[in-house]
C-alpha cells in the first residue's frame, strides 16, 4: 500500500442554475490569451445535449479513455504506444476547431469610428483567426442552452442509451439539467498516458494533472486521448493547455477560481487519501457497472489509525491528514454516497464528482401528494439517464442518492414547518438526526469553510530543481504568463525573435486581424 | 578546381551550415524551449493533412535515412554485399518512389497552407520558407535521377559519398571529389546544406524530439515527485 493525497472536487448539480460565473471567471484568469480563446477549461453544458466539443461523450468517434483488451489488460482506447507514434504525423482522432467553435471578436471600434450614415453602425463579428467577417457563431461552450436546437440533434447525447428517448422529445415530458465540466484530474489519466513527450504529469503531493509547457512538443495525442475533451490545443503556441485546478491558489489554501466565484455555492474541495498501488486494479474492473464501486474502494478512511500511520510513513503531512478527516468530499462520496464520478466507464478514475440533481415530480404534484415521500422513479429526469452519466448505467446507487436528497428535504421541511422531523424518514435513510443535520448544513447552507477544506502546500514538497521551486513559492510574483520569452524580454510581437514570433498577439481586442 | 567559390561552397560552407545548425539548435533548446514544437495546424483544418502529412513525412524520412546511410557508409563496408552499380539502381528506384511521395505530400501541404484562410493567417515567414526550400530540394533531387541513369556504373555516387565522408571525418581534399560532378548534384548539395543552415530557425527542430522514449516509458503514467518522496528514499 502506498498512500497518496489528492485534492478532489464535488459539484452539487441539484443547485446549479447554469449562470456560467465559473466559466467566465475561469476564462478571464486562464484562457483570455490568443490561441485558447476557443478553449474553456471550465464550461457549463445543458443536458441532454451533445455538448462541447460536439459529441465529446461519443468515444466511438474520438477514441478517448481506456478499454480492457481481449486479455483483460487496461490499454488506451486509441491503441498502444506504437500505434500512437504511427499516427503522429496526422492524428485521426483529433477534433477540429469547428467541433468547439471558430473563435471570434466583435469590431467594437467601428461603432465610434463609422462615418455618418442613415443606419446605425454595427459591430460585426469577425473570426479571431482569419479576421474575416462571419455571419453568426455556429457552436459554443453551451450551445444547447435551455434545450436550444432540435430534439433530434440533442438526442444524439450518448446518455440516452437504454432510455426510451422518443417520449422526452415531447413538450410535456421534456427535462433538462446543467453540467459544469472541467478537467477531472484523474487517478488514471489517459492524457498522461497518451503524451509521447512525457510532458503531462500528475503531481504526487496533490494529484493535480499539469502540462509542462517547455516539454510539450505539440504531438496533440492528449487532446484525443482525454475522453472528457478537457485538453485544448493552443493554435497560436502549438502546445496543449488544460485546467490547472488553480494550483497557485490551492497551494495557498484558497479554492479554485471556479469554486470561489460559484454563486450557487455548489462546489466543494477537499482531500481524499487513496492507495496508489491499487489504481490499475480499480480501473480494470471487468464490468463497467462496477467501476464506480471499485473507485470508491480506493479511497481510504482517514480516521483509521492504520491508514494514518501508513500515510505518515508515505510522507503525507499531518495537515493533509487532518484535511482528509474534515474533507467534505469524503463525506459526500463515501459516508453519505450522494456524489458520483462522471463517466466512470472511461476508466480514468476521475476526481471531480457530482451530486445528481433532483427534478420536478409531475405525477405527485398532479395527485396532490407533495408532502409525502415520493418515488424517485417519478422524477422528471430519468434515473437511467443520470446513471449513464454517473455510474456507467448502474441505477441503484443514483436512486439511493436521490432518495437521501429528497428525504433530507422532507425531514427538514417537517422540522421547520411542523416543528419536528418525521423519524420514519431517518429510518428509511439509515441516518441519525445529527448526520442528516450535517448533510443539510453542507448541502443547503454550504458555508465557505465547510465547502473548502484545503490544506496549504508545504515548502518541503518543492524539489530541488528550479522548476519544482517554481511550483512552490520561490518565484512567486516574479513572472506572469508570457509567450515563452520569459520576463526579461519584451512581449512586443513586433520584435524579431529568430525562433518564431506570434502571428496573433491579441485575438480578443475587438480589432480583427486584417484579412 | 581552383575556383574559390567552388572551394567555399563544398569545403567551407558545409562546416558553417552544420555549426549553425548545432549551435543554433542547442541555443534554442536551452534559451527558448517554449518555441520547440511540431507546430501542427491540424486543429484548424483537418482536411488534407492526413494524406499530405503522412505522404510527406514517410517519403522524406526514407530519403533522409537513405542519404545518411547511403553517403556515409564507407564503400569497404558494403562492397562485398552489394556492387556500387546495384546500390545506385536501388537508390534511384527507392529514392524515386519516396521522393515522389514526399513531393506529392508537400504539394498537398503547400496547397493547404496557401488556400486555407485559417492556416494562411497563422503562417510565419519561416513556415512558408521551409516548405519552399524543401520543395526546391526535392525537385532538384528528383532531377538528378535521369542524370544518374546516364552513368549507371555508380561512379558519381561514389564521388559524392567520398566527398561526404571526407567532410564528415574532417579530411582535406574533400572538394576535389566533386570536380567532375554535374551541376544538378552540386545545386542539390548547396541547397541541402542551406536547409541545415536554417534548421534551428524553423519548425524542423521537432525532428530532434522524436519521442522514442515513449516506447521505453514503463507503463503509461507519469508522476512527478517532490523532495518529500526523494528524502524518504
Amino acid at each position: 500500500m502506498t498512500i497518496r493525497a489528492q485534492i478532489a472536487m464535488v459539484l452539487n448539480l441539484d443547485k446549479c442554475i447554469g449562470c456560467h460565473t465559473c466559466s467566465v471567471t475561469c476564462k478571464n484568469v486562464w484562457t483570455s490569451r490568443s490561441g485558447v480563446e476557443y478553449a474553456w477549461f471550465n464550461n457549463v453544458e445543458t443536458k441532454p445535449g451533445v455538448g462541447y466539443p460536439q459529441h465529446w461523450e461519443d468515444q466511438d468517434k474520438w477514441n478517448g479513455g481506456w478499454v480492457l483488451n481481449s486479455s483483460g489488460k487496461l490499454v488506451p482506447k486509441a491503441g498502444g504506444k506504437v500505434r500512437s507514434l504511427l499516427n503522429i504525423f496526422a492524428n485521426p482522432d483529433l477534433p477540429e476547431i469547428d467541433d468547439y467553435y471558430e473563435p471570434f471578436t466583435y469590431e467594437y471600434g467601428h461603432l465610434t469610428s463609422a462615418p455618418e450614415s442613415q443606419a446605425v453602425p454595427t459591430a460585426r463579428m469577425h473570426s479571431a483567426i482569419t479576421g474575416k467577417k462571419q455571419e453568426k457563431p455556429k457552436w459554443g461552450p453551451n450551445w444547447e442552452e435551455l434545450l436550444g436546437g432540435e430534439f433530434s440533434k440533442r438526442s444524439k447525447d450518448t446518455n440516452f442509451e437504454a432510455v426510451e428517448k422518443a417520449i422526452y422529445g415531447e413538450f410535456e415530458n421534456t427535462f433538462m439539467m446543467y453540467l459544469p465540466r472541467l478537467c477531472e484530474h484523474c487517478l488514471n489519466p489517459s492524457c498522461v498516458a497518451a503524451c509521447p513527450s512525457g510532458a503531462i504529469y500528475k503531481r504526487e503531493e496533490d494529484g493535480i494533472v499539469l502540462i509542462d509547457q517547455d516539454k510539450c512538443r505539440g504531438w496533440r495525442m492528449c487532446v484525443s486521448g482525454c475522453p472528457y475533451k478537457k485538453i485544448y490545443f493552443n493554435w497560436q503556441s502549438g502546445k496543449s493547455e488544460k485546467c490547472t485546478l488553480c494550483y497557485p491558489r490551492l497551494e495557498a489554501g484558497e479554492p479554485t477560481v471556479c469554486s470561489e466565484t460559484c454563486v450557487g455555492r455548489i462546489r466543494y474541495l477537499g482531500v481524499l487519501l487513496y492507495d496508489s498501488d491499487q489504481i490499475e486494479k480499480a480501473a480494470s474492473a471487468k464490468d463497467e457497472g462496477d467501476l464506480y464501486q471499485s473507485q470508491c474502494d480506493l479511497f481510504l478512511d482517514p480516521s483509521d489509525p492504520e491508514v494514518i500511520a501508513r500515510a505518515k510513513a508515505d510522507g503525507v503531512p499531518d495537515s493533509w491528514i487532518s484535511g482528509a478527516q474534515n474533507s467534505p468530499i469524503y463525506k459526500m462520496a463515501i459516508d453519505w454516497q450522494i456524489a458520483f464520478p462522471l463517466h466512470p466507464e472511461y476508466r480514468t478514475l476521475p476526481m471531480v464528482w457530482y451530486v445528481p440533481p433532483l427534478s420536478p415530480i409531475q405525477s405527485a404534484a398532479e395527485s396532490g401528494m407533495l408532502g409525502a415521500f415520493p418515488n424517485v422513479d417519478d422524477l422528471k429526469i430519468p434515473i437511467r439517464y443520470l446513471a449513464n452519466l454517473l455510474t456507467a448505467g448502474k441505477e441503484a446507487p443514483v436512486k439511493w442518492a436521490l432518495e437521501r436528497l429528497m428525504g433530507m428535504r422532507a425531514y427538514m421541511r417537517g422540522k421547520t414547518v411542523d416543528g419536528q422531523g418525521d423519524p420514519e424518514i431517518l429510518k428509511q435513510l439509515g441516518m441519525s438526526e445529527d448526520e442528516l443535520d450535517e448533510m443539510y448544513q453542507l448541502l443547503a447552507i454550504a458555508n465557505y469553510e465547510d465547502r473548502f477544506v484545503i490544506p496549504t502546500n508545504h515548502q518541503e514538497y518543492a524539489g530541488e530543481s528550479p522548476f519544482d521551486q517554481e511550483i512552490a513559492f520561490a518565484t512567486r510574483s516574479e513572472c506572469g504568463f508570457t509567450f515563452g520569452e520569459g520576463c526579461g524580454s519584451s512581449a512586443d510581437p513586433k520584435l524579431i525573435n529568430l525562433f518564431g514570433t506570434q502571428t496573433h498577439p491579441n485575438t480578443l481586442s475587438g480589432k480583427p486581424k486584417d484579412s | 578546381m581552383n575556383d574559390p567559390l567552388h572551394s567555399f561552397l563544398f569545403g567551407i560552407y558545409p562546416y558553417i551550415a552544420i555549426a549553425v545548425m548545432l549551435v543554433g539548435s542547442i541555443l534554442r533548446y536551452d534559451r527558448d524551449p517554449y518555441s520547440w514544437k511540431a507546430d501542427s495546424s491540424q486543429l484548424l483544418r483537418r482536411k488534407g493533412l492526413r494524406w499530405g502529412s503522412n505522404l510527406f513525412h514517410i517519403g522524406v524520412l526514407f530519403i533522409f535515412f537513405g542519404h545518411f546511410f547511403g553517403l556515409l557508409t564507407p564503400h569497404a563496408l558494403y562492397e562485398h554485399i552489394i556492387a556500387a552499380s546495384s546500390k545506385q539502381t536501388l537508390a534511384m528506384v527507392s529514392g524515386g518512389i519516396a521522393g515522389a511521395m514526399a513531393i506529392l505530400g508537400l504539394f498537398i501541404l503547400i496547397w493547404r497552407r496557401l488556400a486555407d484562410a485559417r492556416i494562411r493567417a497563422t503562417t510565419r515567414f519561416m513556415d512558408m520558407a521551409i516548405l519552399a526550400l524543401l520543395l526546391a530540394q526535392l525537385t532538384l533531387g528528383m532531377l538528378t535521377i535521369p542524370l544518374s541513369a546516364q552513368h549507371p556504373d555508380g561512379s558519381t555516387m561514389m564521388a559524392l559519398a567520398q566527398w561526404a565522408q571526407h567532410i564528415a571525418t574532417f579530411q582535406p581534399g574533400a572538394v576535389e571529389h566533386l570536380a567532375g560532378v554535374a551541376f544538378m548534384f552540386k545545386a542539390h548539395i548547396v541547397l541541402g546544406l542551406t536547409i541545415f543552415l536554417v534548421f534551428p530557425f524553423t519548425r524542423l527542430v521537432h525532428m530532434l524530439s522524436v519521442p522514442f522514449k515513449y516506447l521505453l516509458r514503463p507503463g503509461y503514467q507519469v508522476v512527478r515527485r517532490g523532495r518529500r518522496a526523494s528524502s524518504l528514499g
